[in-house]
């Protein structure tokens, strides 16, 4: 495959070295001067110099011929325009953005960017999971596969607790995973009996989200 | 009119305060504060301080109810984003996004942005006023 980074901080630079090592032709673009000349010790011809939201630098770096583009710079605007521009303009069949403020999300969904990595998002969900207490956490957002996989616990007032995981009256698009107690979790099967404090792992699909949430969580 | 005006430099604070005086309900958006310097003392509408790109931001300015909206911050590609968050996601009925690269300015009019190019215009303008003029006169020609 031929890739097309653009953004040469660590997260480009690694994925650069990862990609060259699959054996994919890889082209990284970073418009730093400073950072240009640093990367450009190390990938020699593989990194180019240069605003990839300028379209002449993108079409310069191969961007008509690209299979994939991956666009890894600190700023969302930056990253929302590349994958817009190399999707919409060149015909690039996969773009895949990074997120660096998760309250931007809606704006990569907005024009059409359905691949985001959000390390923030990721981070805060994997925190999140780590607390005693939480509300109902993202930790997996399988985008193109219209899936996720939330974490929640089963609070002394859910109307979950006490019964049987087949007695749950669950949406019809979602199943409960794994269910930890005392920090040993197994895998939920029908005679799985859910008790307060419980934490509950469940795939589902997003728009039964409410309702599941309805079903297992205190109102 | 009510009318919106994200980034309020020298674009941004012109169009305000002309739009203001000819008594329209304009309000602006800007991430520095001391912007509102660049408004008149007695400035009438509301001035935001946030970042364009801030959802929140931009209902505190009132794009929900916007019948216009301006953008000119100095960064293209944060122009055209919040342009396209003023029309996809409030259906602000008019935006005008100032992008400088004449290249990106072109591809988003294809996509439906009303751009303002003032880099385009510059080089039609002093091309033109290039060609208009005859040159040296010299005698032995």
């Amino acid at each position: 495959m031929y890739i097309l980074i653009v953004g040469g901080g660590k997260v480009g630079s690694n994925l650069t070295s990862t990609l060259m090592k699959m054996g994919h032709e890889v082209t990284l673009v970073e418009g730093d001067r400073d950072r240009y000349a640093l990367l450009e010790e190390k990938f020699e011809h593989v990194v180019r110099p240069g605003d990839a939201t300028e379209l002449f630098v993108l079409e310069r770096a191969g961007v008509e011929r690209a299979d994939l583009v991956v666009a890894v710079t600190g700023d969302d605007e930056d990253n929302i325009i590349v994958c817009q521009v190399a999707k919409e303009k060149y015909g690039v069949p996969k773009v895949i953005a990074r997120v660096n403020d998760p309250r931007n999300q809606p704006h990569f969904d907005m024009v059409g960017i359905t691949l985001t990595v959000s390390a923030t998002a990721t981070i805060l969900a994997l925190i999140e999971h780590q607390l005693p207490q939480h509300e109902l956490v993202t930790l997996i957002d399988l985008k193109r596969e219209n899936l996720e996989i939330v974490e929640f616990a089963i609070g002394s007032g859910s109307p979950a607790a006490g019964k049987y995981v087949r007695e749950l009256n669950l949406p019809n698009r979602s199943r409960l995973i794994s269910v930890t107690r005392d920090g040993r979790a197994e895998i939920a099967i029908g005679e799985t009996q859910l008790a307060p404090g419980d934490l509950v792992m469940a795939i589902l699909e997003p728009d039964v989200e409410d309702e599941l949430k309805q079903q297992l969580m205190p109102a | 009119m009510k009318l919106l005006i994200v980034g309020c430099g020298r674009v941004g604070s012109s169009i305000a305060r002309n739009m203001s005086d000819d008594g329209h309900d304009v309000s602006v958006i800007d991430e520095d504060p001391e912007a509102l310097q660049r408004l008149p003392e007695s400035w009438p509408g509301r001035f935001v301080h946030g970042h364009g790109l801030d959802t929140e931001v931009l209902v505190e300015g009132g794009i929900g109810t916007a019948d216009a909206c301006v953008v000119c911050t100095d960064g293209d590609n944060t122009n055209i984003v919040i342009a396209q968050i003023a029309r996809k996601r409030f259906d602000c009925p008019c935006v005008v996004t100032r992008v400088l690269d004449p290249a990106r300015a072109a591809f988003y009019d294809t996509l439906g942005l009303q751009t303002v190019c003032p880099t385009s215009r510059s080089i039609d303008i002093m091309t033109e006023a290039i060609c208009a003029t005859p040159g040296r006169m010299t005698d032995d020609t």
